[in-house]
């Protein structure tokens, strides 16, 4: 640490850059005053207020059907789509295709679903945001199994089958839980995707069911309040419990 | 010898069938949920509008005489220079901080990727937020900088175009981190050697040897910064309260407010063409670099 030297700066700079943000809002959302930079005292009566929000709970209803949802259907084709690209893929062509989404700007991805919907009349709610979040969520299981597949040994799979079991068995039985940490750390990281989408979300969603990030659009563009701030801690609390469990799984697919 | 054949071709029909039900449902998701979307927007751009939003099947380059009115090429233009600033900011404050974390012992090093990772999982909005919050005229900057008597007025911080650069920074600097992290760790630390062995100062060693052996990670999260920022219209609307216009905030309003879709689809062209003509840059290069250096 003591080779640092003047790099000390920068990092301290940037740590900070990153966290200061969310120390205030964290500090904000225990503000017992209304009045969002007056501190009034601690008190946790905005979080009491959150969970009597209609518009809220209605938000987070639906981004849990739709965060869900896609990341079941996310898990099973991304996980199918490492193995077979791992097996059987000659060129880097497909790899790069399946990682598209990752890096596509979403109000690009968020417009074409919208033309797409429309033009084949398909009416625009839940389901709709749900495929939506299917394309990229896929993308991130799949760069997630694929890493760990590098790293898995093929002779099991190849005993299951000289001993008679057949692909699809060996493929259950065999393959899914070998790569189970993995398939577990990308779907974490798909749910977190889904549950914090906005531009996509905001495209491709019905008029009567807003997800909570299209909800908390709506309210940030009035200004601040304490009840926000107990919600944004709230709902980072959620994505850093997420994160850090997919980090510790994936550590654990390294290290195995 | 025929059994054989009869053997191998029905083992390479089991394979083709095996790679068909693995790689087929999710190619096909993607093909119809994103490349069918990205030809129909390239499609869009060609016809006219509806009436009410939709399409009229008539050809016309109208769209793109259009995107060509100076209003909407200045708006273009300073897309380009808001993202270009902060892709810049990203890659000074970034480029120390990759480098010092690649010096870090083994156990610290994951704990600081993690926490440059991080605050990038949460909501966009929520981290947008935050800075209406702290740089709000009684928010907590204004209110430090009054206590600390260094201003007698709070500042105009919010709804300016370095609010919106502020924002833009905080939202994609841990991209610029990764990226230049794994190509700085990956540096043989011999080389380093060799040159300060060779009586080179420790800046000619940067410039000659990291940095032009790390450039590829540069490009790489140059990359990842600027293209979310330059299509980005939140940031813009909630930091730049409606007073720095992005290219992003155009297309969205053509779509859910002017209803001309064929015109907005023509502008996230124009935008799509400048972010391949990026990749292209970007694999030609770091093509050259790992291809032998200035010499190649």
């Amino acid at each position: 640490m003591r080779s640092l030297g003047w790099l000390r700066l920068p990092m301290v700079v940037t740590y900070v850059f990153l966290y200061l943000p969310i120390l205030v809002l964290v500090v904000l959302s225990f503000n017992a005053s209304k009045q969002p930079f007056t501190w009034g005292g601690f008190s946790t009566k905005w979080y009491a207020e959150l969970a009597g929000n209609a518009e809220v709970l209605q938000g987070l209803g639906n981004t849990l059907i739709v965060a869900v949802g896609a990341t079941v259907l996310s898990t099973a084709l991304g996980t199918l789509l490492a193995v077979g690209l791992h097996r059987h893929s000659k060129s880097n062509l497909l790899d790069a295709y399946a990682l598209v989404p990752a890096i596509l700007p979403d109000l690009v991805l968020g417009i074409g679903l919208l033309v797409l919907f429309t033009l084949v009349s398909m009416t625009l709610g839940l389901y709709s945001v749900l495929l939506a979040h299917v394309v990229f969520g896929m993308a991130f299981v799949t760069a997630v199994v694929r890493a760990r597949l590098t790293q898995v040994d093929p002779s099991l799979e190849e005993a299951s089958r000289d001993l008679g079991a057949g692909q699809v068995s060996t493929f259950l039985r065999i393959t899914v839980p070998g790569l189970m940490p993995a398939i577990v750390a990308g779907a974490l990281l798909a749910f977190t995707l889904s549950l914090d989408e906005f531009v996509i979300a905001f495209f491709t969603n019905g008029p009567s069911s807003p997800t909570l990030p299209i909800v908390i659009y709506s309210m940030v563009r009035f200004g601040v309040t304490p009840e926000i701030n107990a919600l944004a801690s709230i709902l980072m609390l959620v994505s850093f419990t997420a994160v850090i469990s997919a980090q510790r799984l994936t550590r654990l697919t390294d290290t195995v | 010898m025929s059994q054989v054949t009869t053997r191998r071709r029905r083992g390479s029909r089991l394979a083709s069938g095996e790679r068909l039900a693995l790689t087929g449902p999710g190619l096909l998701y993607l093909t119809v949920f994103m490349a069918v979307p990205l030809v129909l927007v390239l499609v869009y751009a060609f016809f006219q509008r509806g009436r009410f939003g939709g399409i009229v099947w008539t050809p016309t380059l109208d769209n793109f005489v259009r995107a060509l009115d100076p209003v909407y090429v200045s708006v273009l233009g300073s897309s380009l220079v808001i993202a270009g600033i902060t892709t810049l900011l990203a890659v000074l404050l970034g480029y120390p901080v990759a480098y010092g974390i690649a010096k870090l012992p083994a156990r610290w090093r994951t704990v600081a990727l993690v926490l440059v990772v991080l605050p990038f999982w949460t909501n966009f909005l929520i981290r947008t937020y935050a800075w209406i919050v702290l740089l709000n005229s009684e928010g907590p900057f204004n209110k430090a900088l009054l206590g600390l008597g260094i201003v007698d007025e709070p500042l105009g911080l919010l709804y300016t175009p370095g609010a919106v650069i502020v924002g833009l920074l905080y939202a994609y600097l841990p991209l610029m981190i990764l990226p230049l992290y794994a190509s700085i760790e990956r540096l043989d630390p011999q080389l380093r050697e060799a040159a300060s062995n060779l009586g080179a100062t420790p800046w000619r060693t940067f410039r000659d040897v990291t940095l032009p052996l790390t450039f590829p990670g540069v490009l790489t999260g140059c990359l990842f910064v600027f293209v979310p920022s330059l299509g980005n219209f939140v940031v813009p609307e909630l930091l730049g309260g409606g007073k720095t216009v992005m290219v992003g905030n155009l297309i969205r309003d053509q779509f859910l407010k002017a209803r001309d879709w064929p015109f907005g689809a023509t502008l996230a062209i124009v935008v799509i063409a400048f972010l391949v003509l990026l990749f292209v840059l970007q694999s030609w290069a770091s093509r050259r670099v790992s291809g032998g250096g200035r010499d190649a």
